[in-house]
């Protein structure tokens, strides 16, 4: 019990590092998201066709390839090269990246509602901005509820990649004391941490799909 | 006032518009005056839609002119090219426009009386307190009181049509459009919504109103236009014009409807 308890310490501290990422990557991909796919849909070709294009990028290419690319490769390029630091490098292709998956998820949802919500909106008087903020934002979050409810756990799990970093994750961090103390313990702590944290991402969607459930489109 | 002109409320002259190769409206024209109202009535697809939506900017014209109270929303020039004024114009001219859809188009996540007093609030920063005893006065007139805190889904087709008349009326618009208002409903609830729009005429609402309930059209308007393959084939006084139309394509129409 006293060794469980132990471990716990660097674990715990690993989790952090893992929490940190979790949470800082949602609070950059989910705004960055929401302008890529207002940019997506906008009525200028060459503004929508570039963010398709960047969309299919971060996309069509590992996770793990964007993290290395920001962290050994950027400070080669000319003019945008900049040598980040390992926890900023990854942050910075994990916003990138999820807020593609995002902008997608965003866009589906914001086409899903129907023309003559806009129209009611603009006879109205409503501006763009206005229908925007008011009418079609608040219908698409319930929309979009379960597949953002998949895509941040999948975020929690996909965490665990920034190993390749050399950061001290918290399967870095169970990886260690493994390799450390010859037993597999470790690993079942850090699979209950992923675990809990997804319950409660579950948890906390389920509770606001209720509470969207008051209406019905 | 003999030396004042009287503008219209809406004056629209040689309204041309095209979606592809179809030419849906082929110079329409059309003036509305104060407490006038006028029932639009034509097959399936002659263009009565697309005009309406043409008057409050959902649709922009090919060429035309269009004038709202005496203010210019569009006008053409001499090489046949629309000119609109300024988005913050098109905007405030609209306004006095209030319109009703076919589908309703309720904002489903909002309740009924949310649904009121969101416009004012938003568009015209009226203080949530000031415009609630007014939303409240407006769905006594409708009917809804005891539906106010309901959402749009838990309401019959006919209910939802009146909380839609009662929400572009908070607006306190000086015209209201409606597009088929009752097409969507049950036979047995356009009765309700027929009576509210009765109501607003006996206000002296100034309305613009496209139905297929010929009855209704000889009751409550004024003035019958007649549309066909985008073009106001024949119009005139309600009851004349439906006693005796003179237009042979008219004559054919009306005799479908019956
Ligand atoms: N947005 C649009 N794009 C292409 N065609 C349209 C559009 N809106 C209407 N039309 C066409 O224009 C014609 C007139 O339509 P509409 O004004 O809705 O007629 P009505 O209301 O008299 O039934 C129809 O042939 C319709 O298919
Ligand atoms: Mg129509």
């Amino acid at each position: 019990m006293d060794y469980i308890l132990n471990m716990l310490g660097p674990l715990w501290q690993g989790a952090t590092v893992t929490l940190k990422l979790f949470f800082i990557t949602l609070v950059l991909s989910l705004p960055l998201g929401l302008i890529l796919a207002l940019l997506r849909i906008s009525r200028f070709r060459a503004v929508s066709t570039s963010v398709n294009g960047y969309i299919w990028l971060m996309r069509g290419t590992p996770l793990m390839l964007q993290m290395l690319f920001i962290y050994f490769a950027l400070p080669f390029v000319p003019v945008i090269g900049v040598k980040l630091p390992d926890f900023p490098a990854a942050i910075v292709a994990f916003a990138l990246n999820y807020a593609a998956y995002f902008a997608e998820i965003f866009r589906a949802g914001i086409q899903s509602i129907s023309k003559g919500q806009y129209e009611s909106a603009k006879a109205l008087g409503f501006t763009y901005a206005q229908t925007m903020r008011r009418v079609i934002m608040p219908q698409m979050i319930k929309r979009i509820l379960p597949p953002m409810s998949n895509e941040t756990i999948t975020l929690v799990k996909d965490t665990s990649l920034i190993y390749v970093l050399a950061l001290n994750d918290l399967l870095r961090a169970a990886r260690n004391i493994v390799q450390r103390d010859f037993t597999t313990t470790p690993f079942l702590v850090a699979a209950a941490f992923y675990l809990i944290m997804t319950l409660v991402l579950t948890w906390g969607f389920q509770r606001l799909e209720k509470r969207y459930a008051v209406y019905d489109d | 006032m003999p030396f004042t002109t009287i503008k219209p409320m809406i004056d629209a002259r040689d309204v041309y518009k095209h979606f592809g190769g179809l030419e849906v409206l082929r110079g329409v024209s059309l003036s509305i005056s104060k407490g006038e109202v006028i029932a639009i009535i034509g097959p399936s697809g002659s263009g009565k839609s697309t005009f309406l939506r043409c008057l409050n900017h959902l649709e922009t014209i090919d060429r035309g002119h269009i004038e709202i109270e005496g203010e210019l929303l569009v006008e053409t020039d001499e090489h046949g090219k629309s000119h609109y004024v300024a988005d913050a114009e098109i905007r405030r001219i609209c306004r006095k426009m209030g319109m009703v859809f076919q589908q309703f188009n309720l904002f489903p996540h909002m309740t009924v009386i949310q649904n009121i007093i969101e416009a004012p609030m938003i568009v015209k920063g009226i203080p949530r307190q000031e415009i609630l005893p007014r939303a409240e006065v407006l769905l006594e007139k409708v009917g809804l009181t005891a539906k106010r805190n309901n959402y749009p889904s838990q309401l019959s087709g006919g209910q939802k049509q009146r909380v839609a008349i009662a929400r572009a009326l908070a607006m306190e618009p000086d015209i209201m459009l409606f597009d088929e208002p009752t097409s969507a409903l049950d036979p047995e609830l356009t009765g309700e919504v027929l009576r509210t729009i009765h109501a607003l005429a006996e206000e002296h609402m100034t309305m613009l109103v496209v139905t297929h309930e010929m009855a209704f059209a000889r009751e409550v308007a004024n003035k019958v236009c007649f549309m066909d393959q985008g073009e106001i084939v024949e119009s005139g006084e309600a009851k004349a014009f439906f006693a005796s139309p003179n237009h042979e394509r008219t004559k054919i129409f009306l005799k479908n409807m019956l």
